[in-house]
């Protein structure tokens, strides 16, 4: 699905993070991304959302080369990035209300995508009560925890369908059994509608449990992808969780 | 959380300046502080008169001023508070304008676009235009990036950035901008109603009651002029409290 290939990207007047660095991603996988500070990790995100643009290399996502932020691309920041004048509702409704404004163009929004009034509804209802926050649809963000924001912020992005889900230190701001919900969710949603997932995380055990392939990023340029199957991902009973913990906390430390 | 003004306060703070009103005129026994009764009846008569179309002429002004101010200076304030080279660039100019008197161009003004309400409006307008460019400039430039970036990650492009992250997030500012720069605009107003217009409250109050000595009559003019400045004011708390829900909600 995601053909990333010779990406080569430096933040100017410092070192290169990526020098004809080429990763290949499929659809419906379940990938996450873990480094230390400063790797390139949520820069390496923003590539494939396009909201950055890398030096040089080609990004193509459903072998059409990328260069604009696609709409059925999906991004999760830490920080919600809700608007604080609108209700949870609103919000949760802001990626359609856009996609209304432009109309069906293909660019902000796919094309042939129009919908009516009341689909728009179902379609928010939906996602408020699936991401359990449809009793607090008439509040706003500040009136409620990091948590319920962060799963409005989920709702927001779901609601628009996406087949690619890219999330930066989703829950690393949020209490455990929070955290636990809202992964949980995500692995559910990638069975269910074939969703592809990546999510940059700074914590070992998230990056098990998100990752079915791990994309381990170092601080010094990086050139070949170190990537590891683990075929303990979304499940923290799995024999070997703590084993593949104990193998990325190695190769972690190895890397800085 | 911001709290706005109760009924009960108003009504209080209304009372209150009558019955002071009232002990000072008793204090004075003077012809230049005549007694609320007095007023008040005059008061009440000539807003459906002669003092009425004043009051419009003067509210119509103010109204014109604010108008052709926030529909400039918001875009301008937008632009440079997003534009960090562009704000480079005029940050100078503005730090030195803000801070100058307008009302002292009010001559130059008066030659350059001639004896029309054109230039009061004109020269209000500048007032007014320094406050909010500068509130909307810095509101847009503490918008955060993560934010910016969400937003534009679920499809959002220049114009829909506009529409539904810049205009809502610097209406606040224009708001708050505006409840500083109502009481400077009525200030100005007063001053440049008092020459080259035959109506206007300015002008009510100078020429055709203070100079003719109808001190009674010049009292009614000064309520006309706090009741146009008390309506402006009341006008943006109704505004804030309507679209800026957020900004008084309970915890």
């Amino acid at each position: 699905m995601i053909e990333i290939s010779n990406l080569t990207f430096s933040y100017p007047n410092q070192s290169r993070l990526f020098e004809g660095f080429s990763l290949s991603i499929k659809k419906g996988e379940l990938w996450s991304i873990i480094g230390p500070s400063g790797c390139g990790k949520s820069t390496f995100l923003y590539f494939i959302t396009r909201l950055i643009k890398s030096d040089s290399g080609t990004i193509s996502i459903d072998s059409e080369i990328s260069n604009r932020p696609r709409p059925q691309t999906g991004l999760v920041l830490q920080d919600h990035g809700l608007l604080p004048w609108s209700t949870v509702q609103k919000n949760v409704d802001l990626g359609l209300t856009i996609r209304k404004f432009y109309g069906p163009d293909g660019l902000h929004a796919p094309s042939g995508s129009k919908l009516d009034k009341n689909a728009e509804k179902r379609i928010v209802d939906y996602w408020l009560q699936r991401l359990g926050i449809a009793e607090l649809k008439d509040k706003y963000p500040s009136q409620m925890s990091r948590g319920q924001r962060q799963r409005t912020a989920l709702a927001r992005t779901l609601a628009l369908s996406p087949d690619l889900l890219l999330m930066d230190e989703p829950f690393s701001a949020l209490d455990a059994p929070t955290s636990k919900d809202l992964q949980d969710l995500i692995v559910e949603l990638n069975r269910e509608r074939d969703l592809t997932c990546i999510t940059v995380t700074h914590n070992i055990e998230e990056a098990v449990f998100m990752g079915r392939k791990i994309l381990i990023l170092g601080k010094t340029t990086n050139r070949k992808p170190e990537i590891i199957s683990n075929l303990s991902a979304t499940d923290f009973r799995h024999k070997s969780f703590q084993v593949m913990c104990a193998k990325i906390r190695t190769k972690l430390e190895k890397s800085t | 959380m911001k709290k706005s003004l109760s009924l009960a306060t108003i009504f209080s703070g209304v009372l209150m300046i009558l019955v002071f009103w009232q002990v000072l005129s008793w204090l004075l026994n003077s012809p230049i502080m005549p007694s609320p009764i007095e007023v008040i009846p005059i008061f009440l008569t000539s807003m459906t008169g002669d003092l009425g179309l004043h009051f419009l002429a003067s509210t119509g002004r103010v109204l014109a001023s604010i108008t052709l101010a926030v529909i400039t200076a918001v875009p301008a304030g937008l632009a440079l508070g997003q534009m960090p080279k562009l704000n480079r660039i005029f940050d100078p100019l503005i730090a030195i304008i803000y801070p100058i008197p307008k009302i002292v161009f009010l001559p130059v003004i008066y030659i350059l676009m001639g004896i029309t309400d054109i230039s009061k409006i004109f020269l209000i307008a500048v007032i007014v235009f320094f406050q909010i460019l500068v509130v909307v400039r810095d509101e847009a430039a503490n918008l955060l990036p993560e934010l910016i970036l969400s937003v534009r990650s679920i499809g959002a492009g220049r114009r829909a950035l506009f529409r539904y992250v810049y205009i809502p997030a610097s209406l606040p500012a224009v708001l708050t901008a505006l409840r500083i720069s109502i009481g400077t605009a009525v200030a100005v107003l007063f001053i440049a109603e008092q020459s080259l217009t035959t109506y206007g409250l300015g002008y009510y109050i100078i020429v055709e009651t203070y100079q003719v000595l109808l001190y009674a009559e010049m009292y009614a003019g000064i309520l006309g002029m706090s009741l146009l400045g008390l309506t402006l004011y009341f006008l943006i708390d109704y505004l804030e409290r309507t679209f800026n829900k957020h900004l008084y909600l309970e915890k």
